[in-house]
């Protein structure tokens, strides 16, 4: 910059120097400012001279109420008023207040000629307006007239607001407008939030790819072509070589070449980023010559990692080293070639301990994606020694944290053993935001490579010693499952915890595997005189009284079962059932079961006993539900996938089901012992929300019928949820906004709700509902509908939640039917009359005649028709008592002319409807619709 | 990139660009949530963090806290260099520049921003092309003030730095006489570090070449 003195104090002498000029007082501020807003200024000084929030809070309020006055007020107010009162209020906005009027006078800014009042119209809209909000339509046709205006600058400031707001609103309303501006050439700017994939984007961005000279218009172009060829790859394939042919230009670049555009001595990091990014849109390229310049490009950018950095600033090596992340994306994407592999894994293995933490990070995170390539897989895993350090030593838990999924990552059975026992001794002092995906994690690669399965129990129940808290439901089933399905090692698995539960305190989880365990299988032990029967169940049932109920549900059943291996400790078990503290408990669940169970215990002979009380056949082969929810806490992209096909505990190769959670009841075979009531075992079952969902409930439809002729109210509503409509349809488009009110004081959690419809409707829902509902509130989702042909049946929206634990389903017949999609057409009695005819083939009228249900109102009738959709004609029918009606059914593929005529009979309380349409299928579904409604 | 959001180091917000409508209550929230986290974190900390299903890249310049969400996919150092070059943009454009500037002229630091990115993208990463576009709009401005006060008959002085000045205003008014700037002076509220709010953020220009 090569100022004299440093700016700080110039300004500070400018200051000095100002206030000996100045004679005015010392509160106000004397000079006027050409081009800023005095006003404005003043107010931010008032505003920080506040001695407390109370005045901040005061003064606030009070220079809102000015605003307000001034633009109540009678007096127009003028461009610069309009604008600094505007700015004022996006200030108040910025400081956490809310504010909820302006709006207006921010859209009239829009319409200003004047290039700052404008710009500030813009600012406002593009931070404070939402885009459902009701200005919305305002708003689009100034940023219309602006596009329209042939000012350039104008033009800019509405281009700038559309790629900004990037609302599918807007998106939706300029998506025909813009493509032209851009092919008229006078300005190109990037459109990256717009869908419209069309031809001419297509080919002025490609070209502007090939031939653009300036670097930043290149930038610019090449973030809209990813996201283009993301949306359609093959339209878009010519990009690959003249990407390749960009990158290798800067990569063999001198520094100075790009002149403005080298940054910290690098050449276009932004435009390499981005280049590279495009490519991994796409497969190694088939072309030999193009796939050998790529390689070559990586190289260099490999090479020059290692060259000394030409500059100790950060910033240098942080532009270096983002070019070279990227690449080593896109190496791994293709994982085509083992070299690059290697190499990118070896330079990950220096930045591993690099000084700085970002890149130790980096290092870490992206280490885990090259570990999934089986050719950089060994090569990673030279470096566990590293990463087992970084969870000692590192200082940031997200570092840790990266250093965990690593090791995960990196897992096979050559080294398993150490990274359980590193895994688990972490787990110790490990940060309490990230200890249950440890657990899982350790969970899952203690079953995965367990050889022998004495090690895999071992491993276990050392993670419920350690983090017993952490341990979900899903791990210890799991290690029931294993051992009931394992022979060789139920007598271990009785041993091991029959030791741990002699600790005087243990977790409540060891309690629950133990009571299972030493149920199924304590008679593998029983012969040894320090685990006889007896000790065995007064070791359990000293636990007892401190856990909460499922746990105590869980024993009562190992107890029946003990009585069934044990005949000996009948008398004792039968002894504790029958005390008051069971039999008449205060919980029905296990008040029952003790009755049941002692029932059981004296009425059954010894052989049903054996048949009831039978050991637990083995569970049925099926992806771990550990693995199932670390996935669904990771997200399905953020988890390498160890590959699953590897051998799995029972000997069955398990195959990566994408994703896709088996239906299977996981728990509740494994805890409803056949003769216990299953109530209990449903509390437990549970926590399988997905799995066990109930199925599909009978679809709602008892209101469906009301929303024929209307396009609002109330959908649906039981005791839990209200699901109220508003909708809108324009010729064969519509727009529903559907509102679920949560009724109760308590969360839905989990909330989801889709929609199922028939393939003549497009139904895309706009933003997914957030998944919790708090009690009282209500959340809105929008529908987008469009309808591609005539159609018979609605669509089904299906909800699912849950409320305090049970999984709620409610299917509700969503009210789009044909008639939505109606255009009035206003005719005269002449013209009518010729279509009438036209339309006389028997297929295309269809007549119906009823009785009426409602009372026979002229003027409901007349609202009902009009709320169907078609326009009243009056004076056509000859006899004023009759109704005719005519509208148009738009549709993607066709349009349906439609004419109608009800005839009332007042004496005989009939209807009789005609509908003729130039489809027949057309006719009947509206007759249908129609007659109902009298 | 999804939004950026500018906040002091007392949780203050300075600027917030949203590149991904969202309803105004979920954008408290969010801002909520990541101001707290971010400024919980310690210096030597990476800059980088796992938040929902989104990546947040932030640094600290003096006082104030620049914060980026990225997408999964997104680079994240060359977002880190996003930032620094947002900030070299401002710096050179208000000279110096210091959280001050971004309260008092929170309208222009949203011009550079949008010259610089777009729709959350980088465009033009060009710092000259970038302050040669705002240089212009001002100018244009200034043609309009000129002939708003041609048409007033006042032809006042026009400062050179529009900028600048406006910030001495605001020091007229907060700070006493002279010699105030290491002190707290007793009627600035506590929330306003005022030696804080005037450090520059980069602290030293010369080296930005």
């Amino acid at each position: 910059m090569g100022r004299g003195p440093s700016p700080l104090t110039q300004r500070l002498l400018l200051l000095l120097l100002r206030r000996a000029a100045s004679a005015a007082p010392d509160k106000m501020p004397a000079v006027s400012k050409g081009d800023g807003m005095r006003g404005l200024a003043v107010f931010i000084s008032d505003i920080r001279n506040c001695k407390s929030k109370e005045a901040e809070i005061k003064r606030i309020n009070k220079e809102l109420a000015n605003i307000r006055s001034k633009f109540k007020g009678d007096k127009a107010l003028d461009g610069y008023s309009k604008k600094k009162y505007v700015c004022k209020l996006l200030f108040i906005f910025l400081l956490g207040h809310d504010i909820d009027f302006g709006h207006m006078e921010a859209v009239n800014l829009l319409s200003s000629n004047k290039y700052t009042e404008k710009q500030i119209g813009y600012l406002f809209i593009s931070v404070l307006v939402n885009s459902n909000s009701d200005l919305i339509r305002l708003i689009n046709n100034g940023i219309k007239n602006d596009l329209t205006s042939r000012n350039p600058t104008f033009m800019n400031l509405a281009l700038h607001c559309i790629a900004n707001v990037g609302s599918r609103e807007m998106a939706e309303a300029f998506a025909a407008e813009i493509p032209r501006i851009l092919v008229a050439g006078s300005v190109i700017q990037l459109l990256a939030p717009l869908s419209a994939a069309d031809q001419p984007i297509r080919a002025v961005v490609l070209v502007v790819l090939h031939h653009g000279q300036r670097e930043g218009v290149v930038t610019a172009a090449t973030s809209l072509i990813t996201t283009l060829a993301q949306k359609s790859p093959d339209d878009f394939k010519t990009s690959v070589s003249l990407a390749v042919a960009r990158l290798s230009r800067i990569v063999t670049s001198a520094s100075i070449d790009l002149q403005d555009y080298t940054y910290y001595f690098v050449a276009a990091p932004w435009l390499s980023v981005k280049l590279l990014r495009l490519l991994q849109c796409y497969p190694p390229p088939e072309d030999a010559a193009l796939r050998g310049r790529l390689t070559e490009c990586l190289e260099t950018i490999l090479n020059k990692a290692q060259e000394p950095p030409k500059s100790k600033k950060v910033q240098h090596s942080n532009a270096k080293n983002a070019v070279l992340f990227e690449a080593i994306s896109l190496i791994i994407h293709h994982d085509s070639e083992p070299t690059l592999l290697v190499r990118a894994c070896n330079q990950l293995g220096q930045f591993l301990q690099h000084r700085e933490t970002n890149l130790r990070y980096l290092a870490l995170e992206s280490m885990c994606t090259l570990a999934s390539s089986e050719f950089s897989h060994e090569a990673v895993k030279t470096h566990i020694e590293t990463v087992i350090n970084a969870l000692k030593t590192e200082r940031d838990v997200s570092v840790r944290q990266r250093a965990v999924d690593l090791l995960y990552a990196m897992c096979d059975r050559s080294n398993a053993k150490q990274i359980v026992a590193e895994m688990l001794s972490y787990l110790e002092t490990a940060d309490y935001s990230i200890r249950e995906e440890i657990v899982l994690k350790v969970a899952i690669l203690a079953e995965k490579y367990a050889v022998d399965y004495t090690w895999y129990v071992d491993t276990i129940l050392n993670l419920i010693r350690i983090a017993g808290d952490y341990v979900s439901d899903e791990v210890w089933y799991r290690v029931i499952q294993i051992v009931i399905n394992r022979d060789d090692v139920q007598g271990y698995a009785a041993k091991t915890v029959f030791e741990a539960l002699q600790a005087p305190a243990c977790h409540e989880n060891l309690v629950k595997v133990g009571g299972y365990i030493l149920g199924e299988f304590g008679n593998l032990i029983a012969g040894d005189s320090r685990s006889s029967p007896l000790v065995q169940f007064n070791l359990l049932h000293s636990k007892f009284h401190l856990c909460s109920v499922p746990t105590r549900a869980l024993l009562l059943s190992a107890y029946i079962k003990f009585i069934n291996l044990f005949p000996e400790v009948k008398a004792t078990i039968q002894e504790v059932l029958r005390s008051d503290s069971q039999l008449r408990n205060a919980d029905v669940e296990l008040q029952q079961r003790a009755v049941e169970y002692l029932r059981l215990s004296c009425i059954a002979s010894t052989d049903i006993l054996a048949t009831v009380l039978e050991e637990m056949p083995p569970f049925p082969e099926r992806e771990s539900s550990i693995l199932a929810k670390l996935k669904r806490k990771k997200g399905p992209g953020n988890l390498p996938d160890i590959d699953d096909t590897r051998r799995s505990v029972n000997g069955n190769t398990e195959h990566n089901n994408n994703n896709t959670e088996t239906t299977a009841k996981v728990s509740s075979d494994l805890l409803a012992l056949s003769p216990a009531p299953s109530a209990g075992a449903s509390l437990l079952v549970d926590v399988f929300s997905e799995s066990s969902a109930p199925a599909a409930a009978d679809v709602y439809e008892d209101n469906f019928a009301r929303f024929v002729c209307k396009n609002n109210g109330v959908l649906y509503e039981n005791q839990l949820l209200q699901i109220g409509l508003k909708s809108e349809y324009r010729q064969n488009l519509g727009r529903m906004y559907v509102f679920y009110g949560n009724k109760t004081s308590t969360q839905f959690l989990s909330f989801t709700a889709s929609v199922g419809s028939p393939d003549p409707l497009n139904t895309h829902i706009l933003h997914p509902v957030d998944p919790t509902v708090d009690g009282g509130a209500q959340v809105q989702q929008i529908l987008n509908i469009e309808c591609l042909s005539d159609f018979t049946e609605a669509p089904v929206l299906n909800i699912q939640f849950r409320y305090g634990g049970t999984l709620q389903s409610i299917a509700v017949k969503l009210p789009i039917m044909l008639n939505k999609f109606f255009q009035p057409t206003e005719m005269m009695s002449q013209d009518f009359f010729q279509r009438w005819k036209q339309l006389g083939a028997p297929q295309q009228e269809v007549q119906k005649i009823f009785k009426a249900k409602h009372p026979m109102d002229t003027e409901v009738t007349k609202a009902k028709i009009i709320g169907f959709g078609a326009a009243l004609l009056d004076g056509v029918d000859p006899n004023p008592a009759n109704f005719v009606g005519a509208g148009v059914i738009h549709t993607k593929s066709t349009q349906v002319g439609c004419l109608l005529r009800l005839e009332p009979n007042t004496q005989a309380q009939m209807y009789r409807l005609t509908l003729r349409t130039s489809r027949d299928s057309v006719s009947q579904r509206l007759c249908d619709l129609l007659s109902e409604q009298f | 990139m999804q939004f950026m959001l500018l906040f002091s180091r007392q949780g203050k917000l300075r600027l917030q660009k949203w590149y991904v409508p969202l309803s105004d209550k979920e954008k408290k929230k969010i801002t909520r949530e990541l101001v707290q986290t971010v400024l919980a974190r310690k210096p030597k900390m990476c800059s980088f963090l796992e938040w929902r299903d989104l990546k947040i890249v932030y640094k600290r310049y003096a006082s104030l806290y620049f914060c980026c969400a990225i997408e999964d996919q997104d680079n994240e150092l060359i977002t880190l260099e996003i930032i620094h070059r947002y900030v070299e943009l401002l710096d050179k454009y208000f000279g110096s520049v210091c959280e001050l500037d971004i309260i008092f002229n929170f309208e222009k630091a949203y011009f550079i921003l949008d010259e610089f990115l777009l729709g959350g993208e980088a465009q033009e990463t060009s710092k000259k092309n970038v302050l040669k576009a705002i240089e212009q709009a001002d100018l244009l401005q200034e043609n309009i003030d000129f002939q708003m006060r041609l048409f007033a008959g006042n032809f006042g002085g026009k400062p050179n730095n529009p900028c600048c000045s406006i910030r001495s205003v605001a020091l007229d008014v907060n700070s006493p006489p002279q010699g105030q700037q290491k002190q707290h002076p007793s009627n600035i509220n506590t929330d306003f570090e005022v030696t804080g709010l005037l450090f520059s953020l980069i602290s030293q220009p010369s080296c930005l070449k």
